[in-house]
């Protein structure tokens, strides 16, 4: 488990004080995946460097299974940061060095002997798929297999803890997602505790399970990832959300379509149940779908619809508060003209 | 006629040459066993960095400063008891090699530190979260990682070297520089300026081409 209480990090230049962290409290439990999402300057990164002690916080505490990394000299906390994995934006390696190089330092480091590392590098190389690549230098690799010799270099000494700064944010799309998928394999199949940095809320969506919003050095919302994507309380997590969940109507859809114009979100149960069907059924109303989406998150469905409904006004009126019971999420675009 | 003057030159060129290299030779081995720890300390005791320590990284920075501001005949004067003490004498290629060495060794520690500066923070900070110690992550990851730069700023030593040990005559220590100066220079002999100029010319081309090809071979960027 991973405490964090009452963390603040100030830096002090000669013309002014900035706070990067400011009085934070988090739990993070074991086994599950933690993201932090926040926009560069929120100060998420510096957290993360904090928890393996890369940043030593101005006041506060961080202790991950009830060891204080704050407190550590600097023979104990190397001891303690074999125990922390960590993976990095532009992963980091050296590049003057083999892949099976790069692994082997981090065994070094723990003083293991060789024979052991040989062994424990051949196995780490396996499982991120790249037993082909152990002689090849990181120049000759493309940017997913860098990030996975990263990803095996900060698994080498079986941590408990691994840290993900921006681990796609320079990846393509398709190769992000088989890290993220790799990482997922990770956390289930070794019970690792990680924690994830980032930006962009569809990494979020993909693979965390709980997260954090941070705006100004502050955890601004704390929630499930599926608490957050449907009921968003602050307005950063809204436009978070809505990068991944947009369905906007193009501007000349609301020219042509004078009916009334709403916006109907389900979730949990009610997205497979067959509300809409039953509206039309129960009312005299005529819908015409202009834009939907359903996205699955921590495998719950989560959909957004925007219909047009067509008939008397008060008809409409019916069909919505019937709707708007059974859904709790209705929203009016636009009245009929 | 020209001919015949570079012949009776030969053996005169010959010695001048040997010590040339003699002396560059001896005072680029201090320089790299000195220089290099040096600069070291210099990059890993800067803020932010896994050694960092103000006061040694300035005292250490103002000595480096002090000695690299000081006209290198100065030097090479100014030097003379230490030279006495350490080689016994004060004149010969032996001797002028103290200067030389105390000269070369900031001006290779800031090239090498130049070098280590050019390494991403962030490699450096993989190494620091993995839980290396200093000297594993110096001897890992640092000098790795920097050798291409320090191979050149080995190349750029040398030819800097070749270049002051033609200073070397004021206290006797020979060399194709000297050789240059008092034949050609005092003396108005064209032939042997010019002979020992494109000697010097080819010296330095010749370790500037294997510099390049060294500092290529070990790079794997």
């Amino acid at each position: 488990m991973i405490d964090i209480q009452n963390v603040t990090k100030v830096y002090t230049t000669k013309k002014k004080q900035t706070v990067a962290v400011d009085n934070v409290s988090l739990t993070i439990r074991d086994g599950e995946i933690f993201g932090i999402i926040g926009y560069s300057g929120a100060g998420k990164s510096t957290l993360l460097r904090c928890l393996n002690a890369l940043e030593r916080p101005t006041s506060g505490r961080i202790l991950i299974d009830g060891i204080d990394v704050t407190a550590l000299d600097a023979k104990e906390l190397r001891q303690v940061r074999q125990k922390i994995g960590m993976i990095f934006q532009h992963f980091s390696l050296v590049s003057s060095k083999t892949v099976f190089e790069n692994i082997a330092f981090a065994l070094k480091a723990a003083k293991k002997p060789k024979p052991d590392i040989e062994k424990r590098v051949n196995e780490l190389l396996d499982m991120v798929g790249l037993s082909d690549k152990r002689d090849a230098y990181p120049a000759q690799l493309s940017g997913g297999q860098k990030q996975r010799v990263g990803i095996a270099r900060a698994l080498a000494n079986n941590p408990t803890v691994l840290l993900c700064d921006e681990a796609t944010s320079a990846l393509d799309p398709s190769t992000t997602k088989s890290i993220l998928e790799l990482l997922k394999k990770i956390n289930r199949e070794l019970g690792i505790t990680i924690v994830f940095i980032t930006h962009e809320m569809e990494v979020v969506k993909h693979i965390c399970d709980r997260v954090a919003v941070m705006q100004n050095g502050k955890v601004i919302e704390l929630g499930t990832v599926y608490e957050l994507f449907t009921h968003p309380k602050e307005e950063l997590t809204r436009s978070f959300v809505h990068s991944v969940m947009h369905v906007d109507l193009p501007a000349h859809l609301r020219e042509t379509h004078t009916g009334t114009i709403v916006k109907i979100q389900f979730e949990g149960k009610s997205a497979t149940e067959t509300i809409v069907s039953d509206m039309l059924q129960q009312f005299e109303v005529k819908g015409n779908i202009l834009h939907a989406k359903i996205e699955y998150i921590q495998d719950k469905p989560l959909g957004i619809f925007v219909m047009e409904l067509i008939g008397k006004e008060d008809e409409i009126q019916r069909a919505m508060d019937y709707i708007a019971k059974r859904t709790n999420r209705l929203e009016v675009v636009s009245h009929a003209a | 006629m020209l001919l015949d003057t570079l012949l009776g030159l030969l053996p005169e060129l010959n010695k001048a040459f040997f010590e040339t290299i003699y002396m560059v030779a001896i005072s680029l081995f201090v320089a790299i066993i000195v220089g290099l720890p040096l600069g070291v300390l210099l990059f890993v005791t800067d803020r932010g960095l896994f050694l960092e320590h103000a006061i040694l990284k300035s005292v250490l920075g103002f000595l480096v400063n002090m000695v690299r501001s000081i006209p290198f005949i100065i030097l090479l004067v100014g030097l003379l008891p230490l030279t006495k003490l350490l080689t016994g004498t004060t004149i010969g290629p032996t001797a002028a090699s103290v200067s030389l060495s105390v000269a070369a060794i900031p001006f290779f520690a800031r090239i090498v530190e130049t070098s280590l500066r050019e390494i991403e923070k962030d490699v450096i900070e993989a190494a620091v979260a993995v839980g290396a110690t200093p000297w594993m992550i110096i001897k890992d990851v640092l000098l790795p990682e920097a050798r291409p730069g320090i191979v050149q700023g080995i190349t750029i030593t040398t030819i800097s070297l070749v270049g002051y040990s033609a200073m070397a005559g004021i206290v006797g220590g020979g060399g194709v520089g000297d050789l240059a100066i008092r034949f050609g220079y005092y003396r108005y002999d064209n032939t042997v300026m010019i002979t020992t100029i494109v000697i010097l010319i080819c010296l330095v081309q010749v370790i500037q081409f294997a510099g390049d090809r060294i500092a290529r071979l070990v790079d794997k960027r």
